[in-house]
């Protein structure tokens, strides 16, 4: 399981990448290994503002359909359109291709509620 | 290679122009051509492709393809929450009496009085198996029965002044449960299984409140666990004006020992293509009657069966003066044949032999259970009902997914059981032998589960790779949830 340092996670499997007042989310390599292939990613529209725990969009995958919850709040800027067509994406490269979401972080400040991939790593049992 | 016969071909690709299966004698009446007797906008344009093969080909065609597919008639399903119990055959007979299979539904009532009664008679069985006031056999599904259930709880607090908002399901619910109550028009409100895996009172006090119009309950559960604390729930149910509606997906645990009124239900739909052994799956198509308390009769779906007394003589009749009815669900009255099949059974059991049916199917389950708990995680380790599910944490650790070892048993002329559902057992084995299977089949299925457990460390390349057996290996199933495309041919025009 890849877990790369220098990303903040989630107990709910999300991980935010952050670069100035933006944040990259996506789901985890474990999230993706026990959701299997993934067949869709529902995302939110772009100028959209989400709050930290609230849902922002749905994955649909062979065994189960699961929530996406966003670990941080803010102002969708960008989502990849890539995954519509390419869901299996999340699987292949759930840290770089595989990216959901970027949003215009509201509150840096809720970063630090976040795990490091030490902490994240311990919680999933690897 | 070649093989023979070539089952790769389907049924068109055998057909050759002029070959028959059929000689019709000569009638002695002339033929006349169609346009003179049926109206031109009502013709084909050209004539239906029809496969041109021999009575002894079709056999063959059907007999292999037969044989390609994993079913209850060739081998062991223990489908978890399924109930994929075996048909009887006499169910087949009784539907073909052509006094049900040539009926048509636009008949006049008196001519179709057997019918009728049949239907009568079936709804007053469910209802009494049920514990409940009336049933209406015209949703085609279990989830058809759902829907048909929120739109009755609707109806209800419509009728009671005030609509609420919200249905409680349990995180163990069925898929199904969410997608009708969102279909009807409620939003779903998600109450955690405690740490034994029922239902616990305080747990839903603390979500329950007076704009909850329903809460949604399989019982027993899927875990396969019986909700020990039913009588306590339905009274919070109750006490804030809301009703209890039981999904009866797990009802062949139940029969002729507890029915589901006298615990407080207010609605249940019945899978009859599960409990009452009508054909299931891809060979449905099935029928999911709801049964309602007396409070909820005036709103089920038209037409209702009526039975009318005068003197010694009784007749049936369709009834479509229902105010309050929600409306029709489905085209004429649900899927009559297959009503029919589960009267049968019903009246081939007859009461104790119902009971008899749910007593040895808890029996077999606990017999499983006990035999497979030394080899695999059982995360909820009491006494079950009719299914229980075992964890493939223990292999998961060993390199061997749930889903590898869910395919290795097709190997072994086993379908798969229920996997990865419910959702709150990691790697969930969810296993339901049904009432029938004799005590060889149960052993034969513990051993292929250990040597599978066994294979997990010995063999675990076999394992991923599985199976081997099948007219088909692992498929893609990304391609085949996404990408799914079964038709021969598409470019047709009629």
């Amino acid at each position: 399981m890849d877990t790369p340092d220098g990303l903040k996670y989630s107990k709910d499997h999300e991980w935010v990448r952050v670069e100035g007042d933006i944040g990259t989310i996506g789901i985890t390599d474990f999230a993706q290994g026990e959701l299997g292939d993934v067949v869709y990613v529902e995302l939110p529209e772009a100028g959209k503002t989400i709050s930290k725990g609230e849902s922002f969009g749905t994955i649909e995958a062979v065994k189960a359909v699961s929530e996406l919850y966003s670990p941080v709040s803010g102002e969708v800027v960008e989502i990849n359109d890539k995954l519509e067509g390419d869901p299996a994406l999340v699987n292949q490269s759930p840290y770089d291709d595989g990216w959901m979401v970027k949003l215009k972080l509201a509150d840096p400040g809720e970063l630090s509620d976040l795990m490091e991939a030490a902490a994240y790593k311990e919680m999933v049992g690897e | 290679m070649p093989t023979m016969p070539d089952n790769e071909l389907n049924i068109f690709e055998k057909s050759r122009h002029g070959r028959r299966g059929l000689s019709l004698p000569k009638n002695g009446i002339d033929a006349k051509p169609l346009e003179t007797l049926i109206e031109k906008r009502f013709l084909r344009n050209k004539p239906p492709e029809l496969p041109e093969v021999p009575e002894s080909e079709v056999v063959r065609h059907f007999v292999g393809l037969s044989m390609k597919n994993h079913h209850i008639d060739k081998g062991f399903y223990p489908l978890g929450s399924c109930t994929m119990k075996y048909n009887p055959k006499i169910n087949e007979r009784t539907c073909r009496l052509p006094g049900f299979s040539c009926a048509h539904p636009f008949q006049n009532d008196s001519t179709v009085q057997g019918a009728l009664e049949l239907m009568f008679s079936t709804a007053e069985y469910l209802s009494e198996i049920a514990g409940m006031h009336a049933v209406t056999l015209q949703p085609v599904a279990g989830a058809h029965g759902e829907l048909c259930g929120m739109l009755i709880t609707r109806k209800y607090h419509e009728k009671q002044g005030k609509q609420r908002k919200y249905v409680i399901l349990p995180d163990s619910a069925h898929g199904t449960n969410p997608a009708s109550v969102v279909c009807a028009g409620f939003q779903v409100k998600q109450v955690k299984s405690s740490a034994d895996g029922t239902l616990s009172p305080d747990d839903l006090r603390a979500v329950i409140d007076e704009d909850t119009a329903a809460v949604m309950l399989t019982n027993p559960n899927t875990l396969g666990l019986f909700e020990t604390e039913i009588e306590e729930i339905a009274k919070i149910v109750h006490d804030v004006g809301a009703l209890l509606y039981m999904d009866g997906a797990n009802l062949n645990a139940q029969l002729g020992i507890v029915r589901p009124g006298d615990l407080g239900f207010d609605i249940v739909h019945f899978n009859l293509h599960k409990t009452f052994s009508t054909p299931h799956g891809g060979g449905g198509p099935g029928s999911g009657p709801v049964g309602v308390v007396e409070k909820l009769e005036s709103f089920l779906p038209v037409p209702v069966v009526t039975k009318r007394t005068d003197g010694n003589r009784h007749s049936f009749h369709l009834s479509y003066d229902r105010p309050d009815s929600i409306g029709k669900l489905h085209a004429f009255y649900g899927n009559f044949g297959v009503v029919v099949r589960a009267c049968t059974y019903i009246l081939m059991n007859g009461g104790e032999g119902l009971r008899e049916v749910s007593e040895a199917a808890v029996i077999n389950a606990n017999y499983l259970k006990e035999k497979l708990r030394g080899k695999f995680d059982l995360p909820y380790p009491q006494h079950c009902m009719h299914e229980f599910v075992l964890s493939g944490n223990r292999q998961k650790k060993r390199g061997i997914r749930t889903t590898d070892m869910a395919k290795r048993m097709l190997d072994f002329g086993v379908h798969a059981p229920t996997c990865y559902f419910p959702l709150i057992v990691p790697e969930a084995l969810m296993i339901e032998p049904t009432e029938t299977e004799t005590r060889e089949t149960l052993d034969r299925f513990v051993e292929i589960m250990i040597q599978i457990d066994r294979e997990v460390d010995e063999m675990p390349q076999t394992l991923k790779d599985a199976p081997h057996n099948t007219p088909v290996r692992r498929l893609d199933e990304r391609k085949a949830a996404t990408d799914l495309d079964v038709a021969w041919r598409t470019d047709d025009k009629l």
